[in-house]
């Protein structure tokens, strides 16, 4: 089962809703449990035994750190009362050393915490490329091989359940939220069945409470969950799933291209990928807020970003808010980056401290992102090409700021901002091709091999007709970018004032309803002559 | 009060600090120079800043950079 898949859509999700409804509203977190475990195992099987053992795990680390909390609480009460003579700075003292104390163990009990999930998620989804380049360096220096490659089974999303476990035990330690003491409770929002395959990583705060109020079945929501739906299946089947056939075509075969063929694949993978998971994401915020829960959005139009760190801030927004407070900013508080500031100080000036301090903290963050999406070196690759190019652009920001000074440029006009969005679309573009690429080499002959062979002429001389897609599929792909472009420049430049979807007259809304569908089932890439297009992200 | 201007001031003496109220809702404070005033914090007024300090509530105005300096001297 998948989102985009009819059995989800016309079987289990009217069920469960239709269940939702019926039960009483104190025990639906109990259905929507169980119907993650449910959808879970369809496609996992009986590996939805980690999904069970990650939540009572993290269950249990949660209650340690917060019993720790009360009793260093509790020890603190009794520092102020047992010694009324002692000063007030002795006091301080005494209950500063309790804190420590107290603070050691519950670092102790997250790093416990920590390390068994990320060690689970290591074993099972890094151990082959770690064994295998292991292997490697020990043949160069003359040992035999001595890591057997093992046949492990991935549990699906267990990427995304890990990452929103671990960022609720660093809450709890942080006190940002008290622990879930309701075992299943936690289950559910770490089995939330829309966010399964795909995310959005939510933080507790984030969903926590939407998800166990239990909230009646409502017009406005069901409204909203089911037009968000049909515009994901939109963005999925007309779009993504046409330009998929291109793509794979392109990227497994890419010896038999000329480098402007390549250039063109990269485009479109990368549109692909935008109208797949951000689709997908439609159809899974549309389906929780169909439950009136509301989970984070994972996009807000990337394609208007003006570089590359903004770029970032509007692509996959969950997994770089989870990098930034899990990874980036722990790493900007830790004794190397403190012990560094204070160096570099001394020694070398602000600019040359803050861009060590920067790459010091980006570094851990982009190897996390690139390894995080597969164990893979083109993908570590990945992440460190975002490395680079965030790093340079800490570096040049003098020189940029320097340049609009001087020449009095105005950053919110077109003529300097429409040059940023295209060098932004280049560096995207440059990345999704070393993403897509069937391992580090094939990306590299594949960059390289743009600058060796391009002839624009390829583009109209009929060989992008070889890909299984006639001119009418290009027409269909052309409108549904230009339909999905659209949207997103009435969005980014606020051009109906803040009005939606929601405040259009009914008989409009149903129009678009009954367009979305009809255009789904008529130009949908779907039937004999298609097959079906899993979902990209749920791989990782 | 004075000394937390006098720091913000040595990171960007650009923004009216004491007017502002979205320091990071407005991106005026990026990642990168909250890194920087975490470690000028830290320094001058003999306090530790954990990562879970790191929210927008606690450095969206000069004000509540303030209160928050101030609640991690009483700890």
């Amino acid at each position: 089962m998948s989102y985009h898949n009819p059995v989800y859509l016309f079987l289990f999700l009217p069920a469960v809703l239709l269940a939702y409804q019926l039960t009483p509203r104190k025990k639906r977190w109990m259905l929507l449990l169980l119907a993650g475990y449910f959808f879970f195992w369809t496609i996992s099987g009986k590996l939805v035994l980690y999904l069970m053992g990650t939540t009572l795990f993290t269950h249990y680390i949660g209650l340690w750190l917060e019993l720790l909390k009360k009793s260093c609480a509790e020890s603190l009460e009794r520092e102020k009362s047992s010694d009324n003579n002692s000063e007030k700075s002795q006091i301080k003292a005494r209950k500063k050393a309790v804190r420590e104390e107290y603070r050691k163990k519950e670092r102790m009990v997250l790093a416990l915490g920590v390390c068994v999930l990320l060690g689970v998620l290591g074993c099972l989804k890094y151990y082959n490329f770690f064994a295998k380049n292991l292997n490697l360096l020990l043949e160069q220096a003359g040992q035999g091989r001595i890591f057997e490659m093992k046949t492990l089974l991935l549990p699906i999303g267990i990427s995304f359940y890990t990452l929103q476990a671990i960022g609720y035990m660093a809450d709890v330690y942080w006190e940002k939220i008290p622990a879930q003491r309701h075992l299943g409770k936690l289950a559910l929002f770490l089995g939330f069945f829309p966010q399964i395959m795909e995310g959005p990583i939510s933080m507790y705060e984030q969903t926590g409470e939407d998800l166990w109020k239990g909230e009646d079945l409502r017009g406005e929501n069901l409204s909203a969950g089911w037009s968000r739906i049909l515009w994901g299946l939109f963005k999925k089947m007309i779009v993504a799933d046409r330009l998929y056939v291109l793509v794979k075509a392109v990227f497994e075969h890419y010896q038999d291209y000329s480098g402007s063929i390549v250039v063109f694949a990269a485009i479109a993978y990368t549109l692909q990928l935008y109208m797949e998971f951000s689709g997908c994401m439609d159809i899974v915020i549309g389906s929780g807020r169909l439950f009136g829960v509301r989970l984070p959005e994972n996009f807000c139009r990337p394609f208007a970003s003006k570089n590359a760190a903004e770029f970032w801030r509007r692509w996959h927004i969950t997994l770089g808010a989870w990098l930034k407070t899990y990874v980036f900013y722990p790493v900007s508080v830790s004794r190397m980056v403190k012990k560094w500031n204070r160096f570099g100080k001394k020694h070398l000036g602000k600019y040359l401290t803050r861009l060590g301090a920067t790459a010091l903290c980006l570094f851990p963050v982009w190897i996390c992102n690139g390894l995080w999406h597969g164990p893979s070196w083109h993908y570590i690759f990945y992440g460190m090409y975002y490395f680079v190019i965030l790093l340079a652009g800490a570096a040049l920001e003098p020189v940029r700021a320097g340049v609009i000074r001087f020449f009095h440029i105005n950053e919110k006009a077109l003529y300097w901002k429409i040059p940023c969005i295209l060098k932004t679309w280049v560096i995207v573009f440059t990345g999704e091709l070393f993403f897509r690429a069937n391992g580090l080499k094939a990306g590299m002959t594949m960059f390289f091999s743009i600058f060796q062979d391009f002839r624009l002429s390829v583009l109209w001389d009929g060989t992008l007709l070889d890909f299984s897609l006639d001119k009418g599929d290009y027409m269909v792909i052309f409108a549904g970018l230009l339909l999905a472009a659209g949207i997103g420049i009435i969005k980014e430049r606020n051009l109906l004032k803040g009005k939606g979807f929601r405040d259009m007259s009914t008989p409009l809304r149903w129009a678009v309803y009954y367009g979305l569908i009809l255009s789904v089932l008529i130009f949908g890439a779907y039937g004999i002559g298609y097959q079906q297009v899993d979902l990209i992200y749920a791989g990782f | 009060m004075e000394k937390l201007i006098g720091i913000l001031n040595d990171i960007d003496d650009s923004i009216q600090w004491e007017k502002e109220q979205g320091l990071i809702d407005r991106r005026l404070l990026d990642s990168f120079g909250v890194i920087s005033l975490v470690s000028e914090l830290e320094d001058s007024f003999s306090i530790e800043i954990e990562a879970g300090e790191m929210v927008p509530e606690n450095f969206n105005s000069v004000e509540a950079i303030y209160r928050m300096v101030q609640r991690l001297q009483e700890k």
